[in-house]
């Protein structure tokens, strides 16, 4: 059973990483500094139950392994995720998609272009096609997962 | 033949456009000398006609280039006879054609295969796709303790009587180099044939297919300072002539009617279509060059370089080294404690220092090492010490920065 509380508590962190994380990782100029502080965000999510850890949620295409759990409120049409991978970098780059993404409705999303922020930290290169660690097919399988939602 | 690293360095181009990183992923390909880039433009240039089948002279000569390029290889391998070298796309198109070609005339329903535990996906996934559906059993060697070929094991294993042992010459997830001698006496005593892995180790020593006695053997061009896409797979004439073809089209008949076609003979039979010829004349051209490098310095060297990273990744406590440093072909696989191989080698990348991260296409070891994956440190001859001790400081700052 997915427990509903992790996609509000999933939310709220990401709400505050986005106010205290980020204006901190986008004065950083050094990049040792910068992916220090990316390897830390990983920790404000709420607990990952290991029991999620599933095949169905799995994103192919990891180098590391990620699950992503998807939900859209039927009110409001927000899409919400909560996710865990067991890589650090890779996760703290998934955070810095969903603090621009979680919440968003399908129309928003349609026009959201994420990879702006990750070009702005000079992190662009982690969502190129070349790259095996994931974060593109994340990122597909957020948009797929919305398209075949509405 | 004296070793100058700085004047062997200058033949590779690639290094002179990308003078700030270093390159460390040399099992998963090796660059390639001037001497490869030019053969395979001049080919373009001058000789590029198609093989075999034209009757023009210019195709005349481009046959003649592609098949002294064979010659070549079965020189390099000290294969009795030049029909004995089949050209793949590489090592992984290759044993899918040998599994293949096997099953029938050498495989039957409730025949063994033995393999080992450190091999590589393209000799593990063909005999799931071409051999296991038709009741074939594969077998697994283990490792010991210390991640080496279980030789006491193997033994064990052969008294199961299987009719295939296919085993990597070296280990491309470790490094460590197998007994083949051990290996190819042994279970060709237990009446089995014998399969040589030598994607990683045709770069390692001179491989004499005669003196080994192996039955196949199989590498790949790039590994071995060549182009891409060109392979090679080496048999005994008698086994050779046993293989079903995996591919048919042009060139691998004799006739062909609407209702039958009858095969053509060694080695056309196994090379469907038009060959890559630049890819085979770039491969001749890298096992000539090869051939005027000291291959004895190039061994000494890289195991210098081995020894050189390893000593320094031991005075960092929290790395697990998964490789081993003697019996070793220049490759040292390593993890940091609770910490994911994929992140230690983005932090290595930020660094310009190529390495490869992952199970390395070899999955079940690492299910069987109990680890997610590794990186992969892997040297070549033209790797320098000062390489390696930037390599090593740049991996003390990621180790440090995954500590915090």
């Amino acid at each position: 059973m997915i427990r509903p509380d992790i996609f509000t508590e999933t939310a709220s962190a990401l709400k505050n990483i986005y106010a205290n994380h980020l204006p901190q990782l986008q004065q950083l100029k050094d990049w040792q500094s910068k992916y220090r502080i990316l390897m830390t965000l990983g920790k404000a999510l709420p607990a990952f139950d290991s029991e999620w850890h599933r095949d169905e949620f799995l994103v192919q295409g990891c180098e590391s392994k990620a699950w992503l759990l998807h939900y859209q409120d039927p009110v409001t049409n927000q899409h919400f995720w909560a996710f865990d991978s067991d890589a650090r970098i890779v996760k703290g780059l998934i955070i810095l998609l969903l603090v621009q993404l979680n919440g968003l409705t399908t129309e928003e999303l349609a026009h959201a272009k994420p990879e702006l922020l990750l070009n702005e930290l000079q992190l662009q290169q982690n969502i190129s096609q070349s790259r095996s660690n994931g974060l593109l097919a994340v990122l597909n399988k957020i948009k797929n997962g919305v398209r075949s939602h509405c | 033949m004296n070793f100058d690293l700085s004047a062997l360095r200058q033949q590779f181009p690639f290094f002179s456009a990308h003078p700030d990183w270093i390159y460390l992923d040399n099992a998963a390909t090796l660059h390639k000398p001037q001497a490869v880039l030019d053969a395979m433009h001049q080919f373009y240039r001058n000789q590029n006609s198609n093989v075999h089948r034209s009757a023009h002279g210019l195709s005349q000569q481009a046959t003649a280039a592609f098949e002294a390029a064979r010659n070549t290889v079965a020189q390099f391998l000290n294969a009795r006879y030049a029909h004995e070298i089949i050209w793949t796309s590489g090592t992984t198109a290759g044993f899918n054609q040998l599994v293949f070609g096997l099953m029938g005339p050498v495989l039957q329903a409730g025949d063994r295969v033995l393999i080992s535990s450190m091999e590589h996906h393209a000799n593990i996934v063909p005999w799931h796709i071409h051999a296991q559906p038709f009741g074939v059993q594969l077998d697994v060697v283990p490792l010991t303790a210390e991640h080496r070929f279980d030789l006491a094991a193997f033994t064990e294993l052969l008294k199961l009587k299987p009719k295939v042992v296919s085993i990597s010459h070296v280990s491309n997830a470790l490094g460590h180099i197998q007994p083949i001698n051990d290996i190819v006496r042994l279970a060709k005593a237990a009446g089995a044939l014998v399969v040589l892995d030598g994607a990683q180790g045709i770069v390692w020593e001179k491989v004499d297919v005669q003196q080994l006695d192996v039955d196949f053997y199989l590498f790949s061009g790039h590994k071995l300072y060549g182009p891409t896409g060109i392979g090679v797979l080496y048999g005994k004439t008698q086994y050779l002539e046993l293989l079903r073809p995996l591919l048919g089209g042009g060139e691998m008949i004799k006739t062909v009617s609407f209702s039958a076609s009858s095969w053509n003979d060694l080695p056309y039979r196994l090379e469907a279509g038009t060959p890559n010829m630049a890819g085979a004349i770039g491969l001749a051209a890298a096992i000539l060059w090869l051939q005027q490098q000291d291959l004895t310095a190039f061994q000494h060297h890289k195991t210098a370089l081995l020894h050189r990273f390893y000593t320094g990744c031991q005075q960092i406590s929290a790395l697990e080294l998964l490789s081993g440093p003697t019996t070793n072909a220049g490759i040292v696989a390593l993890n940091l404690k609770n910490e994911h191989p994929a992140d230690l080698a983005a932090l290595l990348d930020q660094q310009k220092i190529a390495v490869r991260a992952g199970t390395h296409c070899a999955m079940p070891l690492f299910q069987a090492l109990n680890v997610k994956g590794s990186v992969r440190f892997s040297f070549a001859s033209y790797n320098s010490f000062d390489e390696i001790d930037r390599t090593l400081t740049a991996l003390a700052t990621a180790v440090e920065l995954l500590a915090e």
